[in-house]
């Protein structure tokens, strides 16, 4: 089997932070959504475990990457950072003040400096508000008044993304999907935010555009130092974007570590699985192939001990009774931590091959004994 | 550090005339603000057996094409000109009967949505069985053994119980196996797959594909694979069509056009795609601008206005010419610029940046 020897955490909860003092600190945080039945009289009868007990640090000016399937709870930690929603248990300390329970009114001063940006670019926006009022909004509310006036900090911040500051007085359908997410960056800068999650800020858009705001985002990112928490489900983009990268599963990090830690020596069999599942523009790509069954189980219930259990192909008894501590195993860099019983050897090299999903595996059997074919059987 | 690629035959060419042969295709919408040009002077080939995977952006005419070659376009404000010619029958201009005949039985198609292409009202093993039913004439209870088959097949697990759910009751991955299982269900000989996966987390895209892949094996059918992600094409095509405003750009097998593009619009793709292996301290070099409108498209070269390589091409050639797919067959693209100049780009400007 493989190496047993795990290292304890060294500091506490949070991984040492490679840039600057955290910013933001996530302690053991929960967010539970209540499932509700019953005629006249509801009550619960269950609860979506849609984030269970993460702990995330963003160090001030540092870019972190949260990648995960749909359903792992990745936007709900957007939402639970940027305290759209109140978590159920757990801290979230933003330059050491504790915020999981702040009410409206202590909120106010952090709300400017955490600021979001949303996935979606045409439900984002009003459309009944032009341009200037949307990106001007936040100023007013808030009360700030900028030297020489909100309309002339909307144009310069129309020209900081890209745009052109004579177009403040139009309407968002006059824009294309691109430019609408470049108002919403726009929106985002208004109040110099410290803090932005950028939930799947380019999902939306063409492969093309894509990279237009991807560039965007960073070059504010350098320009400006504001910290990001780039939420996507795209590993190659994330990998662009973020210094240190956290994989999430059924509402918990199963690893984190930094850039090229997590995607070059990753010990995780999620993170080996997500990684060879990303479609490369290369047809010679001789990554290892790794095809897991059936899709994500339902965080209603999630399996007992390790929740990737029952995707995995090294799941063994241990897996269902014991969950496995995050920590950093013997072998990987500090601030690179995995959450798994019997982890992968670290590398992606190719010629491997794991098929789990049924119907593949039954006709690759059956060609594999007509043809042979140049891919390699599992091992 | 020159790594093109010699051409490569596409695998298991029939012999004779293509299976699938789209000629000079035109369609245009007459909408209030004017005639949208969707598809303006498409040609392709689709053998049996391989995939021809259709690239672009969104609006540059691939979805269009394939409801084209279905027909299911809206007679009413679509003109369509051309031919397209399926196993030597001639589509454009059928009536209404043949094409019914074809459709879910010869030719059939994925969609992007499952769950809007799925009717929540029926089972999953009704709406399988129904396509069945329409065209061999099968009892209720043939359909449904043929159902529960089609199911095992791509994988469903517990197929006897699962026949009777309703499609609120799959994930997303699953609908997506029902709905290949539902395309699947006569053996048709051309299957469209418009975005198959775009709707779905990259482990489940994975198994999709492959089971698209593997089926094809099995089953001998040509696809045709319509998607924006070149790394989708990479993994799953044989032969690869960019599209750009209406018209094809680029085309040839899958390692010509991935590894030895030739057209400046196939070299902004590649170059704003990340990769998991590139160098993550160069920005990605997006393609400038936006996709043009189709109803007022550039004179000339339609990609003129976002292209970087204009000066390359004498004179003012690429705002009043239009450029024609050269050569004919085999890897071609549209584009002024001298093959010689599009190597020595590639391989000078645009290789270094891919990583």
């Amino acid at each position: 089997m493989n190496d047993q020897l795990t290292l304890s955490k060294a500091d506490g909860p949070s991984p040492a932070t490679p840039s600057g003092e955290p910013l933001l600190q996530l302690t053991g945080v929960q967010k539970h959504f209540p499932v509700m039945d019953g005629f006249l009289f509801k009550r619960q009868v269950g609860a979506v475990h849609a984030v269970d007990g993460i702990d995330l640090t963003v160090g001030t000016g540092e870019a972190v990457g949260l990648v995960g399937e749909s359903g792992c709870g990745k936007s709900t930690t957007g939402r639970l950072v940027t305290r759209l929603l109140e978590p159920t248990g757990g801290q979230i300390s933003y330059q050491g003040r504790d915020i999981a329970h702040a009410s409206r009114k202590e909120l106010m001063p952090i709300r400017s400096e955490i600021q979001m940006i949303f996935q979606d670019p045409y439900s984002s926006l009003n459309p009944r508000q032009t341009v200037g009022a949307i990106i001007g909004a936040p100023m007013e509310i808030n009360g700030i008044k900028p030297a020489g006036g909100i309309q002339k900090r909307v144009q310069e911040l129309l020209e900081t993304v890209g745009l052109n500051p004579e177009h403040y007085n139009r309407f968002p359908h006059e824009f294309s999907g691109g430019q609408r997410q470049r108002i919403g960056v726009a929106r985002a800068l208004s109040l110099e935010p410290k803090l932005i999650v950028a939930d799947e800020p380019v999902s939306a858009l063409d492969v093309s555009i894509q990279a237009q705001v991807v560039n965007l985002l960073q070059q504010l990112q350098k320009d400006l130092g504001i910290a990001f928490l780039f939420i996507a489900h795209d590993l190659a983009i994330v990998r662009h974007f973020s210094q240190r990268v956290a994989v999430m599963y059924l509402g918990k990090i199963v690893e984190i570590a930094d850039r090229a830690s997590l995607y070059e020596r990753p010990r995780h069999p999620y993170t080996h699985a997500l990684l060879s599942a990303v479609p490369e523009a290369d047809p010679d790509d001789n990554r290892e192939r790794i095809r897991l069954a059936g899709d994500v189980p339902s965080p209603i219930n999630p399996p007992s001990g390790c929740r990737f259990r029952t995707r995995c192909w090294k799941a063994q008894e241990k897996c269902a009774t014991e969950e496995p501590p995050l920590v950093q195993l013997s072998g990987n860099v500090a601030g690179h931590l995995t959450a798994c019983h019997f982890p992968e050897e670290p590398g992606v090299a190719g010629g491997r091959d794991v098929v789990l999903d049924p119907a593949l595996a039954a006709m690759e059997d059956e060609a594999g004994a007509v043809i042979p074919e140049p891919r390699d059987q599992q091992d | 550090m020159t790594t093109l690629a010699k051409p490569e035959e596409a695998p298991a060419p029939s012999g004779g005339a293509s299976f699938l042969s789209v000629r000079d295709l035109q369609v245009r919408f007459s909408t209030e603000d004017g005639v949208v040009r969707a598809v303006d002077g498409l040609s392709f080939d689709v053998e049996r057996g391989t995939t021809l995977g259709i690239v672009g952006e969104s609006g540059s005419g691939k979805s269009v094409t394939n409801l084209a070659i279905l027909g299911l376009h809206n007679p009413e404000s679509t003109e369509i000109t051309g031919s397209i010619n399926l196993a030597g029958q001639e589509l454009v201009g059928a009536p209404r009967r043949t094409l019914e005949k074809l459709r879910g039985n010869t030719m059939s198609m994925i969609f992007q949505d499952p769950l809007t292409a799925l009717s929540p009202y029926h089972t999953i093993g009704r709406q399988i069985g129904e396509t069945f039913r329409k065209h061999t004439g099968a009892s209720k209870k043939e359909a449904r053994d043929r159902s529960i088959e089609m199911l095992t097949k791509v994988g469903i697990p517990q197929p006897q119980t699962r026949v009777d759910d309703y499609p609120h009751q799959f994930s997303g991955g699953m609908r997506q196996r029902a709905m290949i299982a539902m395309s699947l269900v006569c053996d048709p000989d051309l299957l469209i797959a418009d975005e198959p996966t775009t709707a779905l987390d990259v482990t489940v895209q994975a198994q999709i594909l492959d089971l698209l892949k593997d089926l094809q094996q099995e089953l001998g059918t040509a696809i045709i694979l319509i998607t924006h992600d070149l790394g989708v094409v990479a993994k799953t095509a044989h032969n690869v069509m960019v599209m750009y405003a209406g018209r094809a750009v680029e085309r040839g097998t899958v390692r010509e056009v991935l590894k030895a593009p030739q057209h400046p619009y196939a070299w902004g793709l590649l170059s704003s795609m990340p990769s998991l292996a590139g160098s993550v301290d160069v920005p990605l070099r997006p393609v400038r601008g936006t996709p043009p409108s189709l109803i007022n498209v550039p004179a000339g070269c339609p990609f003129n206005p976002r292209c970087d390589f204009k000066e390359g091409v004498l004179g003012d050639r690429c705002t009043t010419e239009r450029p024609e797919i050269s050569p004919a067959t085999g890897h071609g693209s549209a584009c002024h610029l001298s093959v010689g100049q599009k190597q020595d780009i590639f391989i000078d400007q645009i290789q270094p940046r891919l990583g």
